[in-house]
């Protein structure tokens, strides 16, 4: 089973990655400790499955999108 | 309904009269209510030279899809109009457009508020602001 990991902005920059495949998780939490070798996940972090919000304790699929992004600030 | 992320700057005053003149509800809207974002040359005590708008594509589009279907439904809009700039910003440039059409002032004034707050706080784009020396990421949004 693989996800597909995405991060964005200032989280894309302090990771150093863009997009990642992950294999053998089953969650979001998961998905992001494989992703980034361990890295603690900032407590603002913001996180989507097939673009839309959910928690970090959200169980994923096969295929899935996971995207990790800080607080939004646009407008 | 159109929403729309544009990575030129748009005038929000021909957008929102070009909109409305390919509507075909004349006649039945009593209210516009209109919010525009502009940039500003300065935040945080610091002069600000540009701006960079990073955004999810796709998520974004689906969640401002979302978050005005919802509005549209509670405050029976007629129709609405969202425009958000992405990439590269100057002082000055509209950064966001909601317009929105409905029967009564209630319903648009209202509606046109949720809209602009809801994608404030959670859309997501993020910005990132040029400075006189070097760049920073904005960490969240003023309050209001």
């Amino acid at each position: 089973m693989s996800v597909q990991v995405k991060f964005f902005a200032s989280l894309r920059e302090s990771i150093g990655k863009t997009e990642v495949i992950v294999d053998n998780a089953n969650s979001v939490a998961q998905a992001w400790s494989i992703a980034t070798n361990g890295a603690d996940m900032p407590s603002n972090t913001l996180c989507a499955i097939n673009m839309e919000y959910v928690d970090s304790q959200h169980s994923v699929n096969d295929h899935d999108e996971v995207a990790f992004f800080p607080p939004v600030t646009g407008g | 309904m159109r929403i729309e992320l544009r990575e030129s700057p748009f005038n929000p005053w021909n957008e929102i009269e070009d909109y409305q003149q390919s509507l075909a509800i004349n006649g039945s809207y009593g209210a516009t209510a209109t919010f525009v974002g502009t940039m500003r040359d300065f935040n945080e005590g610091d002069s600000v030279k540009a701006m960079t708008l990073e955004h999810y594509p796709g998520m974004t589009e689906k969640h401002l899809q979302k978050i005005t279907n919802a509005a549209i439904q509670k405050w029976q809009l007629l129709d609405a109009l969202i425009l958000h700039r992405v990439g590269e910003i100057k002082p000055d440039d509209s950064i966001v457009l909601v317009a929105v059409w409905s029967a009564h002032r209630a319903q648009a004034f209202d509606a046109c508020r949720h809209i602009m707050e809801e994608l404030k706080s959670t859309a997501p784009f993020w910005k990132k602001e040029v400075l006189e020396d070097g760049s920073r990421w904005v960490g969240k949004n003023t309050p209001g």
